[in-house]
């Protein structure tokens, strides 16, 4: 009895996850206890050490297991650009894309009213000191492009008025695969605005 | 229980991982909740967003329900995104009106201003100008409107330069006498008069913003007006 308790007590925890519900988490329970060996005891091993080693990276924000994330710790990364993301997801899409090969600032949010999410909040004090001390050439903006994060890019744009740093931001326009016909008004117009020479 | 209306995005929540919560501010609903199922997706992400105009279908089992939102999109607002003072207006805009308004009250006269605002904001250079006399007119729809029409001592039509603080009264200068220090300014922009310098500006959004912070007190309990407003004040400071 006590035993499915524990598994109960599993199932409603991973059913908490994203993309999971009551079903899903307990179909990947279930799973995980056909491979308890192989695959359930290496995975709670790894959640634990992750659990345990997991912080916050102190100069730019990314998760890591050490004081300086690997990208802040490596030195070819010094490129006098800092990238601004909403979220550490955003990071990593941008790690996946490889095009980028600076250095990052994690706000963890946008500035929201209604949240009461105020510039203090995202650490944007600590951005405008960090492009200061690190003697930035570039600030790019990757905020998303909804009226939250375009709000934030905006703000830390002002906020940064005074410092030597180029502020940019990512062109908005016609994503790869995307069809003129399913695109919106505003960013058929972005694009146009942000058209180029052929 | 069901209904279709035009409205406006005032606010958006997540809700779970697929849903959103969306505020409306509706022709004939007044500010009205829902869900929207599907919110979250990518296809939705350009249309929930405040500001945007949209045909709503609310369904509900009962009235009382928060009920289900199905979205059109009439209108989307993203070419302000590049603006910073318009998106400025665009958040003080939804802001207040979700702080302010009550739920499921309509107010067809606000509606029709508050549309024709936003339209002014990715047109005009002139709105703050109509944003000021917007955020009277908010007060009036709520039922603090002020009485600037003559003065509350000479009884005068003419020369109204003050505000009292306490009734809202217009005052003139004869009127006001000795008690002048104590009297907001009341810029004529104000009594429909003229273009306003940015000083009268913001004498105006002292005049509305005094208002607004008495009138939503029981709404905010001691908190500020939305941030929002601030920094659009901010930055109409700064041209």
């Amino acid at each position: 009895m006590d035993d499915t308790r524990d598994i109960e007590a599993l199932i409603d925890l991973m059913a908490r996850l994203p993309g999971l519900g009551p079903r899903s988490a307990r179909r990947a329970v279930l799973a995980l206890l056909k491979k308890r060996g192989q695959l359930m005891a290496p995975l709670a091993q790894a959640m634990a050490n992750v659990a345990l080693n997991a912080r916050d990276c102190m100069v730019c924000g990314n998760i890591g297991t050490s004081e300086l994330c690997p990208i802040c710790a490596d030195p070819a990364r010094a490129t006098g650009e800092i990238c601004v993301v909403e979220d550490v997801a955003d990071l990593w899409a941008m790690e996946r894309g490889q095009a980028f090969k600076g250095r990052y600032h994690v706000l963890g949010g946008t500035l929201s009213a209604l949240d009461s999410v105020g510039p203090d909040e995202l650490g944007i004090p600590r951005l405008v000191a960090r492009v200061a001390s690190e003697g930035t050439r570039e600030v790019i903006l990757a905020l998303n492009a909804t009226v939250d994060g375009q709000t934030t890019a905006h703000y830390i744009a002002d906020a940064l008025a005074g410092s030597a740093a180029q502020i940019t931001s990512l062109a908005q326009g016609v994503p790869v695969g995307g069809e003129l016909d399913y695109l919106d008004d505003g960013t058929i117009g972005a694009a146009l605005r942000a058209r180029r020479r052929f | 229980m069901d209904w279709r209306d035009e409205g406006c995005i005032i606010a958006v929540r997540a809700h779970g991982e697929s849903a959103a919560i969306i505020e409306v501010f509706t022709a004939v609903h007044g500010r009205h909740a829902g869900v929207v199922r599907g919110g979250a997706s990518r296809r939705m992400a350009a249309v929930l967003q405040p500001g945007s105009q949209v045909a709503v279908a609310w369904q509900a089992r009962l009235s009382e329900h928060m009920g289900v939102f199905s979205v059109e999109p009439l209108h989307l607002r993203s070419g302000l995104m590049a603006d910073r003072l318009a998106l400025a207006g665009l958040n003080a805009i939804c802001a207040l009106l979700h702080v302010a308004l009550p739920e499921r009250v309509a107010h067809p006269l606000l509606w029709r201003s508050t549309m024709a605002l936003l339209a002014a904001l990715e047109y005009g250079p002139g709105w703050p100008e109509e944003y000021l006399r917007w955020e009277a007119m908010l007060l009036e729809e709520l039922g603090f409107g002020m009485d600037l029409g003559r003065c509350a001592v000479t009884g005068a039509r003419e020369g109204l330069v003050y505000v009292s603080p306490k009734t809202g009264r217009a005052v003139s200068a004869a009127g006001a006498g000795d008690w002048a220090a104590r009297l907001l300014p009341l810029p004529a922009v104000l009594l429909g008069q003229g273009r306003a310098s940015a000083e009268e500006l913001a004498q105006g959004f002292a005049v509305t913003g005094h208002f607004l912070a008495r009138g939503l007190e029981p709404v905010l309990q001691g908190r500020p007006l939305p941030a929002a407003r601030a920094r659009l004040l901010d930055l109409l400071a700064t041209l």
